[in-house]
Parts: structure tokens; sequence; C-alpha cells
């Protein structure tokens, strides 16, 4: 990856203001291929808030966001989903009644005829089923039964659907908001196993997550962000471990 | 494909099966057995409550009882069909009933005045259609917490507005088609049942193959999500109650044919028979859940057991009784698939 090839995503002097309170306050990121940036924070530091502007869920005050070099808006979830933006949000947003198949193409269906208005085309049910079963075969999503609603599953199988969903229809970046936070030891292996499996594969990952082990041991780059500014920058390594910690607390240890 | 259903990581179904040999294999098929018994649980109800019906009384399985019950249970069946839908977008339309009565009113008065069977039709159609477009609304823009206190006020105002036109009496006549539609039989079979037969397929092709449908049910499990998704969530909750209300225009067509008239006294309760056809027939009022074939079977029930307590000349104070019984009963048929299903799902995680 050479210095002169454009990150994937890149935020210049991302200001966004909720009334009186500054969210965020002139803050840049980039976010390469093959590269997982976390962002770390406290509580109210602007993580969540940076990653909304960026998924489409709030919109920027002030600043720009590229992809691949070129200035874009997503000023909706759906934009941001056509810049090959993928966000897998905390809560997950799963449908916990439909299967997986259902859950990956909500909102995209496969549908035909194409001379029909969309509402009330078939779903081409059988060909969303076996993308869907490829996609999580490739990403070593073990789901024994594509029909099973992702309800039923355990805690591990609906985050490794949600980020594999996100995988299959990114083109550019991922984005995951505390991907681990509910999971128990040997589930947060998998997911981050699968984390490493998505950069492998060239996108451009973005994690928020307070998980200083997980942190540690997935991310590339970390940016410490503090009221809404970017407070640093560094490669997450044993021995600049204090220091991304009190750079996160804002002490001066 | 039950037992595979919360598996974790890794190896495929057949090897595990040999490797883990038979103990835990029977551990694992007995809930799958019990899981599929409870699948059909609402058919396997309506198939006793039929067999007992048929035991108690010589006349149950007549050719005329059985065209009875169908025609009796036409307006339920359309209303639940309906009602599913609304239900499973969390929602509950209560003003059926008194949609049902206003659209009659108002068909009965068109009869009065213009006496073309087409035009009696279309209005009582377009009125059922307008009054669920309005609950649609009102609940979805003016941002109501609730449908219950949406279709609840509409209830009211339906009712009153069916007294109102009507002068809170009964307007006699109907044209030759609609009383054909609600009161006529090919041989013993009533139009109506095949009117039934023809919606409930429609739905079912709605629900399981067409796109809005598969909305209905997205939005459903999680609208904030489907919000995300790009589901257009708004007019996916309008369009249910824009459904029941056409389900309440259709059976008012039934409703008035059969009896040759529109009356405002029609369809009183009619909402809360449909919500209980769909509650037996297993859909959840937390959303994203229900099938139409057991909403049927629900619907059915509810007729079956009515019209066999009639032949039995059971005291008909106890219809009610028997029929709240029911309701529990199937309810709780479904708590128990909930809690199978969850152990299911802990037996699978320990065996990973």
């Amino acid at each position: 990856m050479t210095a002169s090839n454009p990150p994937a995503l890149r935020v210049r002097g991302a200001t966004k203001r909720f009334g009186a309170v500054v969210a965020l306050e002139d803050v840049d990121i980039d976010a390469r291929r093959g590269e997982v940036l976390a962002l770390l924070g406290d509580n109210g530091a602007g993580k969540s808030t940076l990653i909304k502007c960026v998924s489409g869920v709030h919109r920027l005050d002030a600043g720009i966001v590229e992809v691949d070099g070129t200035p874009v808006d997503p000023g909706s979830p759906a934009a941001a989903r056509n810049l090959g933006i993928e966000t897998v949000y905390q809560d997950l947003a799963l449908f916990d009644n439909l299967d997986p198949a259902a859950n990956f193409y909500a909102g995209r269906e496969m549908t035909a005829p194409k001379w029909l208005p969309r509402g009330i085309r078939l779903v081409r049910r059988r060909a969303m089923v076996d993308t869907t079963a490829a996609v999580l075969r490739r990403l070593e999503v073990g789901v024994a039964d594509v029909g099973t609603p992702v309800g039923l599953m355990s805690g591990g199988q609906r985050q490794a659907v949600a980020v594999a969903r996100a995988a299959a229809f990114a083109t550019n970046v991922v984005i995951l908001d505390e991907p681990t936070a509910a999971l128990g030891v040997r589930e947060s292996r998998h997911v981050l196993d699968l984390i490493l499996r998505l950069r492998d594969q060239g996108f451009a990952i973005v994690v928020v997550s307070h998980a200083m082990d997980h942190v540690m041991e997935i991310a590339d780059r970390a940016v410490v962000l503090r009221r809404g500014r970017t407070v640093g920058e560094l490669i997450p390594r044993p021995e600049t471990r204090q220091q991304i910690v009190s750079l996160i607390v804002g002490g001066d240890g | 494909m039950a037992p595979d259903t919360a598996k974790r990581a890794g190896l495929p179904m057949s090897s595990r099966r040999r490797r883990e040999g038979p103990g835990p294999n029977r551990r694992r098929d007995l809930p799958s057995l019990g899981l599929a018994a409870l699948k059909v649980g609402p058919a396997l109800m309506l198939l006793v409550v039929v067999i007992a019906a048929a035991a108690l009384s010589d006349v149950f399985f007549t050719t005329r009882n059985v065209g009875n019950v169908l025609s009796q249970t036409a307006v339920i069946a359309i209303l639940a069909l309906a009602q599913l839908l609304v239900i499973v977008t969390r929602g509950i339309d209560l003003s059926v009933g008194s949609n049902l009565a206003l659209s009659a009113v108002v068909g009965a008065l068109v009869f009065g005045s213009v006496g073309s069977g087409a035009l009696v039709i279309v209005a009582m159609l377009v009125t059922g259609m307008a009054v669920g477009a309005v609950n649609g609304a009102v609940l979805v823009w003016g941002r109501l917490p609730h449908p219950f206190i949406m279709t609840l006020a509409m209830l009211s105002i339906a009712r009153g507005l069916a007294l109102w036109l009507s002068g809170g009496q009964p307007l006699s006549g109907m044209p030759e088609i609609v009383q054909q539609i609600g009161g006529e039989a090919i041989g013993w079979l009533p139009y109506s049942a095949f009117l039934v037969a023809g919606l409930a397929l429609l739905t079912l092709l709605l629900t399981k193959a067409m796109l809005w449908g598969r909305w209905i049910f997205a939005v459903g499990g999680n609208p904030d999500a489907a919000r995300r998704a790009a589901i257009p969530v708004d007019r996916v909750v309008v369009s249910v109650y824009v459904l029941s209300g056409l389900a309440a225009g259709t059976g008012a067509v039934i409703n008035a044919g059969r009896l040759n008239g529109g009356s405002p006294t029609f369809g009183e309760l009619a909402e809360l028979d449909a919500i209980a056809a769909v509650v037996i027939g297993g859909a959840s009022f937390h959303g994203g859940r229900g099938h139409v074939g057991n909403a049927l079977v629900g619907a059915l029930m509810i007729g079956v057991i009515r019209n066999a307590m009639n032949l039995l000349n059971v005291n008909a104070f106890l219809q009610p009784i028997v029929i709240g019984a029911v309701i529990v009963l199937a309810v709780e048929i479904d708590v128990l698939r909930g809690r199978l299903e969850e152990r299911l799902r802990i037996v699978q995680a320990v065996q990973s």
C-alpha cells in the first residue's frame, strides 16, 4: 500500500454540535484498506457521533468525508450504504424473527420481475439464501441452518451474522461499534478473527471499542478522542498501552 | 430442520451426529419432535374440536351444516386475515367491527339512490379502506403512541357515523350480486367460502413471496432496524390498516348480502373475534410472527365451537366462556412452544 493511494475513508475537520454541546470539533481520521483503525475514547468523547456522521445517521456541521479521495455526502443510511460504507451498530439492528438471508437483504432484496412496482415484486428467496450461505461460508461463520431465525442464535452468532452482513455489501469501509461488548471470551475470539479476515480481504475497518485487550490485538492504528477532539494517534503496542490509557482518561500518567 | 437450529461453528451436522452417538441424539430429537408437533398446534386443536363435534352430533358433518359453518365463519376469517397483518406489525385494529357496520350502511344508502350492484360493492370497499387509511395516517403522521388508541377512537367514531347515517335503523335491500356473494352457494359451498379461500391465498402470496409482505414482517420484527435498512416503515404501517379496512368493507359485502340490507348494528364485537382468531393462530403481539393458515384455523375454531354448541343445544351463555378458555389454552400452548425452543437452544449450546 503506497502513500499515494488515497485512503478508503478520509474525514477532515469533522465538527458536529447538538445545540450548545460540541460533540465533535475538527476531527481527522484516515481508514486505509487492509487496516484496522480503532477509535478510542471515554463515554461522550465523540466516537459514536463520528461514526454516525460517516454512516449517515447524523450530518456533519462542518468538515468533509472522502471515499477513495472523492468528497461524498453520506446524508442518510441508504446514501452511506451506496457509498460502500456498511455499519454494524452496537444493537446489531438484526431482525430476530427473520433468517440470516432475510436479514442480509432487508431493504435491498433481490426481486423479480423488474417491470412490476418494487413493492409487489416477488422476492427471489432461493438466490438470496444461496448468496448468504456462500458469504457465511467464505467468512467461516458457522451457521448450521440458514433457515433459522437469528433470534434463536447465540450472541456470538448474531454478532457474526451482523458483521457478515456488513461485509457482504460493503465495498470500501466496514464500521463496527463495540463488536465484542456483549460477548463472552470465546465468542469475542470468533468475532475478532472474523474482523481480521475482513481486514485481510481488503476492507478498511473502523472499530469503536472499550475493550483495550481487543484493541491492542487487532488494531493497526488507534485514534484517541476526548471531548470531541483528537488527542492522539498512535500504534497500539504493549509499550504504548499505558500512553493510550492516559490519553483516553486525560491524565498525564 | 429444528435440531440444527442454534448450532455454533464448524462441523456439518452429519459428522457431529456420528461422533456423538445415540445418547445426545435422542435428547435432541425429543424436543425437536415436540417442536414439530407444536408447530401444527392450532391445526391439531381444530382437528380435535372437529372430531369431537362430529362425534357428539350427527348433524355436524352434513353438507348443509358444513356450508353453514363456512358461511358463518367467512366474515371472521376475512377480518382475521387482515388483523394478522396488523398484529405482525405490532399493531392492533379495534375498529373493524364498526367499520364493517359503517361500510354496510353506506352501501345500503348507495343502493337506495343508485341501484347499481358494482357501485354498491365499490362504495362498501372504499368506505372500509378510507376508514383504515385514516387509522393508519393519524397513527403514523399524528405520532400517536399506540394503535390501540387510534383504532379505539375509530371504533367509536365509525359506529356513531353508521348510526347517524342510518338514523339508527336497519336499511333493507341489497343488489342481487351482493345477496349472491353473501347468501348463496354453489351446491352446498357458499360463495363467501370461495371468497375467503381466494383472499387467504392472496394474503399467503403477499406474506410469503411479495416484497411488501416481507417488509411487513421486517417492520414487525425490528422497526428501528427496518428504518435504518431504508424500508418505508411508515407506508408499510399505513398499508396494513388500509388492508384491514378493506377486509372490513369485504365483510360488509358478505354480511349485507346475507341479511339483504345494511344495519348499524352489524359487526358488533367482530374485532374481538378477529383478534381472538389471530391469537389462537399463534401470532405474537410483539410483532413479526404469525401465519396466514393459522389465522384461518383460529377463525374456523371459533366458528366450529359456536356451531357445535348450537347443534348440541348448549346454553348460549356458555359459549363466550368456552371461547375464552380456548384462547387461553391456545396461547398457553404457544408459550410452551417458546419455552421448548429456548430449551432446545440451550441443549445445543451445551453440546457444541
